[in-house]
């Protein structure tokens, strides 16, 4: 589990919008403008800070959208009793400022000589540290393949679905709409399953590399999934988010 | 000087408990989970806490840690992604019963974990009473997901210094960076100077 050492302050930035675009009802990309980023790896996350007329300031990290060389993006989902969502997925507009710093997190990263073949697992919002990976492969051309199995409620909520629906030669992406499916459908109906899994998943003997992101029963599921499958559990790299509902 | 975010205000009315939640946290009473990997399912027959690098190495196994004298203590806990949980109750073992057993003189030690995992606390962060080994969150057992079946709980700092699913303690003459630490987390992770990164 070795990695390479990040040192090196980090400072806060001033970010400006450039702009913002709507993926779902809940669900908004910023684009950000950032004088001074020094770049960042793709499946990196950076902290927002935003600062209010009256002094009060409120952080939270968010995943990188977007691929090393590309703008800077996060993807913002609403958490109705947030305090930060609510406000960078409703009110933010293109011009606004406020503060972030990164590029944070060297784990859960994924470059062209890491090799493959990979499997990408998503739960909502968890596809977005995912979707910067997918960019990457594209943009440096990589030919390693890839499983991208993407669970979510209904296919509105689905987030980057026209991308990902004219996804990469090399690129499979398989959903499952687990609350609501649209007439006709015939893909996955249900939680990802050990079945659903197995169906998916490369073989163990392939030497895949897995990248599960989502909230924390998703993962906890896939995660322990992979393993029963055979997969080494240091080639199961998971990023979590939400509450255990305990 | 920050800009201003136009538009944006405190959303929450309650205002947090004076004193108890550090700069950039905020209260959740959920219990979120972060692990850069699978769960580890150790069977408790194999289960053990050793100390490394004493002069005579000391290994318990899972029914010889479950006699030691146990503490339940309350206390906050503060996540370095900004969540804090106030009034968490742990029952475990104590650093100090536990560091007693052996005789050392360095000052660090590598916690080491089923999964891989590691975390660098120094000695004197472990002792009088400030951590502990803790097998039972909130009167049950300690799920997997948290840490079970046992892991390190250090809640003055950041809570990625608790280490979950924690088999032992290396001891060390040199502070070495563990794993969040070597991926650029900050060494010491003071949450009240908000020593979350490198620098920090």
């Amino acid at each position: 589990m070795a990695g390479t050492a990040v040192r090196g302050r980090l400072t806060w930035q001033t970010a400006t919008v450039s702009s913002v675009l709507d993926e779902t009802a809940k669900v908004r990309t910023l684009s950000l403008e950032v004088p001074d980023w020094a770049g960042h790896r793709a499946g990196q996350h950076l902290d927002v800070r935003l600062t209010s007329e009256d002094g009060y300031r409120a952080e939270r990290s968010y995943s990188i959208a977007t691929a090393p060389g590309e703008p800077v993006a996060i993807t913002v989902e609403r958490l109705d009793n947030g305090e930060v969502s609510p406000y960078l997925t409703e009110d933010v507009r293109p011009g606004d400022q406020f503060e972030i710093r990164g590029p944070i997190g060297g784990y859960f990263v994924w470059d062209p000589v890491d090799g493959g073949p990979l499997l990408l697992l998503a739960g909502g919002s968890g596809i977005v540290p995912l979707r910067a990976i997918l960019r990457h492969r594209t943009r440096e051309e990589s030919p390693v393949p890839v499983r991208l199995l993407y669970s979510s409620r209904g296919w509105a909520d689905v987030i980057y679905r026209g991308e990902l629906d004219h996804h990469a030669q090399g690129v499979a992406v398989i959903y499952t709409l687990t609350r609501q499916q649209p007439a006709g459908w015939t893909g996955y109906a249900r939680r990802v399953d050990q079945q659903m899994l197995s169906d998916v998943a490369w073989p163990a003997a392939q030497a895949p590399q897995a990248y599960a992101c989502g909230p924390t029963s998703f993962v906890e599921s896939v995660a322990s999934g992979l393993v029963a499958l055979g997969y080494p559990p240091g080639r199961v790299k998971t990023e979590r988010f939400g509450a255990t509902g305990s | 000087m920050s800009p201003i975010s136009r538009g944006f205000h405190r959303r929450h009315d309650e205002a947090e408990p004076a004193g108890r939640v550090p700069p950039g946290q905020y209260v959740t009473h959920d219990f979120p989970v972060l692990s850069a990997g699978p769960t580890p399912h150790t069977p408790l027959a194999n289960w053990t806490f050793s100390i490394e690098g004493a002069r005579e190495p000391k290994t318990w196994t899972w029914q010889e840690f479950q006699a030691l004298p146990a503490e339940t203590v309350t206390v906050d806990i503060h996540c370095v992604t900004r969540w804090s949980k106030l009034d968490t109750v742990w029952t475990g073992v104590s650093l100090d019963v536990l560091l007693g057993a052996v005789s050392y003189d360095d000052p660090y030690v590598l916690a080491f974990c089923d999964g891989g995992y590691t975390t660098n606390v120094p000695v004197a962060d472990l002792t009088g009473g400030k951590a502990w080994v803790a097998y039972s969150y909130d009167g049950g057992p300690l799920p997997s997901e948290h840490g079970g079946p046992a892991r390190l709980l250090v809640p003055h700092l950041y809570f990625w210094k608790s280490a979950k699913w924690v088999r032992g303690l290396r001891l060390r003459e040199v502070d070495a960076p563990g794993f969040w630490e070597m991926y650029g987390y900050h060494m010491y992770g003071d949450p009240w100077r908000e020593q979350r990164y490198a620098g920090d």
